[in-house]
């Protein structure tokens, strides 16, 4: 099926999408003068490898029934997600500047199939597990091998749910069709997740029976052979914890938790694009 | 016309309505969250295993489950309490089912409703679930009044494909109607005929309005008793004929007056027939007791809708 990856991107390529999503990702904030910047730069590692060498999708068929989902339930990281949907080719770049304006598909936070692509919605932290449940449980009954990969924030790990599912993926053995991958940037909402509440990635999903790859996320490499790895049939379901740098690529935005939810100024924008392409 | 049909509880219909659904080819999938046992859902799970799934007691992840369900082609549906579903994942369910594609396809079928879950006392007595299910946009919210109508109710929203919440019950209850009867979503059934005013009720108040209209005959008045099962979208045909034809209403339900059948009837005449209305439900938190005591204790009594008629009635130019 051509919908399944076969030859895989170099990490070179990998890195040079990365950096044409990062740019997008800044510019929409600006062009928006809202959204999250902090927590898309932070992934952006995580989603190029995944959509160009691991998920099981075909742009041109985004309801192929026995497509992989990317569930992001970190939702807020629209300008993320929207940005590798442009440029993955699920829909036209030309909807990117449209980003939280009067009608857009492209909401603040995502609507599921408001646009090609879009699996599910999200805002309300904690529910993308949950789903992938769902989705394994279908698959499994209808013989199809499709999997569900989702993002997670190390912030979003507060969230009483996120436990909830934890504890049921391997309970169910769906560890074969739910890959997860937590987005350790340290900072949430209200300042550095260490002063808000400090988790444990690690220890917590081992203790919830899960195998733990840890990584540093913004080495295209690691990461695309961490993605790789948990794909690997196991006795435990497999999460990635990569440790990642709020706001990656910007001077100004790098471990800053005001630009959790701020939109940079024009003269930020300019500047934020020159050190984007220099690859900070 | 009643006598010769037997009491049940309305929760022990539920497993026939996904069952006949299954025979009828619809792709179901349920779901329980360790209380199948009293939703009935486990009888349903020991007829089509494959089928069925117990999550422990995590309804916030159920229903994210089940709207990954519903988003792979699969009808869905979610049991428990009606005091945790909708309560305890009232945001998964206005997040994951409401709002993606104008709703998913995911059916909450919440027992020991309103009060007469009895002993388990107020944490257990679900007195909110009609305004927190009304509430989500999409959703058809059905409380049906005996077994015959819930499993008709389970089996119609099945064949939906909007989401949905029907609220059963825990006791054994009088049996209103044979299999005879057809349900439709939307449509109320008139019970008994009558001039003076309306008794509109559901689940139990149903079977408590005709024994109030009873007592309303024994002195002349003459109550005209309307089950309105579906409390949204609202029968607003019945209700308004009610209002033209009896002048007075009155609505019964095992909910709080705020939020359920009587605001959705309420809103409809002030809408478009203002009309004298008289409401029977409960706004207090309760307390322990056994089911047929709470009703008295919370005055959700024969005697009570009557005295409410006689008030509806007094306030008619």
């Amino acid at each position: 099926m051509s919908a399944v990856v076969e030859t895989k991107v170099s990490v070179a390529e990998l890195e040079a999408i990365a950096r044409r999503v990062r740019a997008s990702i800044v510019k929409m904030v600006a062009a928006a003068q809202s959204g999250h910047p902090g927590g898309s730069l932070s992934a952006v590692e995580l989603g190029v490898s995944l959509y160009w060498n691991h998920l099981r999708c075909d742009p041109a068929q985004p309801d192929w029934p026995d497509r992989d989902r990317f569930l992001l339930s970190k939702g807020h990281a629209t300008p993320f997600y929207y940005s590798l949907l442009a440029e993955r080719g699920y829909f036209s770049h030309d909807m990117l500047p449209t980003f939280r304006s009067l009608g857009s598909p492209l909401q603040g936070h995502a609507s599921m199939g408001a646009a090609p692509g879009i699996e599910m919605s999200g805002g309300s932290l904690g529910q993308g597990l949950s789903f992938a449940i769902g989705t394994a449980f279908a698959a499994k009954m209808d013989g199809r091998n499709s999997r569900s990969w989702v993002l997670i924030g190390d912030g979003e790990l507060n969230e009483g749910q996120v436990w909830e599912a934890a504890m049921a993926v391997p309970h169910f053995g769906l560890g074969d069709r739910i890959f997860v991958m937590v987005d350790r940037n340290g900072i949430q909402n209200d300042g550095f997740a260490d002063d808000i509440m400090k988790t444990h990635p690690r220890q917590m999903w081992e203790g919830f029976g899960w195998k733990v790859l840890e990584i540093d996320g913004h080495d295209m490499a690691a990461v695309d052979q961490a993605l790789e790895e948990m794909q690997r049939p196991d006795e435990r379901p497999r999460c990635v914890v990569a440790n990642t740098v709020k706001g990656r690529g910007v001077s100004f935005m790098e471990n800053n938790p005001g630009f959790h939810g701020k939109a940079p100024t024009p003269a930020q924008l300019e500047q934020a694009l020159a050190e984007i392409e220099a690859g900070l | 016309m009643t006598s010769t049909i037997p009491a049940a509880a309305t929760r022990e219909a539920y497993p026939f309505g996904l069952i006949q659904l299954v025979e009828e080819g619809v792709d179901v999938v349920a779901i329980d969250a360790d209380l199948s046992v009293s939703t009935m859902g486990y009888q349903f799970g020991e007829k089509y295993p494959d089928r069925w799934h117990t999550v422990g007691v995590a309804e916030q992840n159920m229903v994210g489950i089940a709207a990954g369900l519903a988003a792979s082609g699969k009808v869905a549906f979610i049991a428990s309490f009606a005091a945790f579903l909708p309560g305890r994942c009232y945001d998964q369910l206005r997040t994951s089912v409401a709002q993606p594609r104008g709703g998913m396809n995911v059916k909450c079928v919440a027992s020991h409703g309103g009060v007469t879950v009895g002993e388990d006392g107020m944490s257990a007595q679900a007195i909110e679930d009609l305004a927190l299910a009304t509430s989500l946009i999409p959703f058809d919210v059905i409380v049906p009044a005996d077994f015959e109508e819930t499993k008709q109710a389970v089996v119609a929203v099945g064949k939906t494909t909007r989401p949905a919440y029907v609220r059963t019950g825990r006791p054994k209850i009088a049996g209103l109607y044979d299999s005879s009867y057809r349900f439709e979503i939307g449509k109320s059934s008139q019970l008994q005929a009558g001039t003076d005013v309306t008794l509109i009720a559901c689940g139990v108040m149903v079977d408590v309005s005709l024994k109030a209209a009873a007592l309303l005959a024994n002195e002349g008045v003459s109550a005209r008793v309307v089950n309105m099962a579906t409390i949204k979208p609202i029968d607003r045909a019945a209700v308004l004929a009610a209002a033209r034809e009896t002048g007075a209403i009155v609505t019964a339900e095992e909910h709080q007056t705020h939020g359920g059948l009587g605001t959705a009837v309420a809103r409809v005449l002030a809408e478009e027939l203002p009309t004298p209305i008289a409401f029977v439900g409960v706004d207090r938190y309760g307390t322990s007791g056994k089911w047929d005591e709470l009703l008295g204790y919370f005055h959700l009594t024969p005697e009570r809708v009557a005295q409410a008629a006689r008030e509806a009635i007094a306030r008619k130019r």
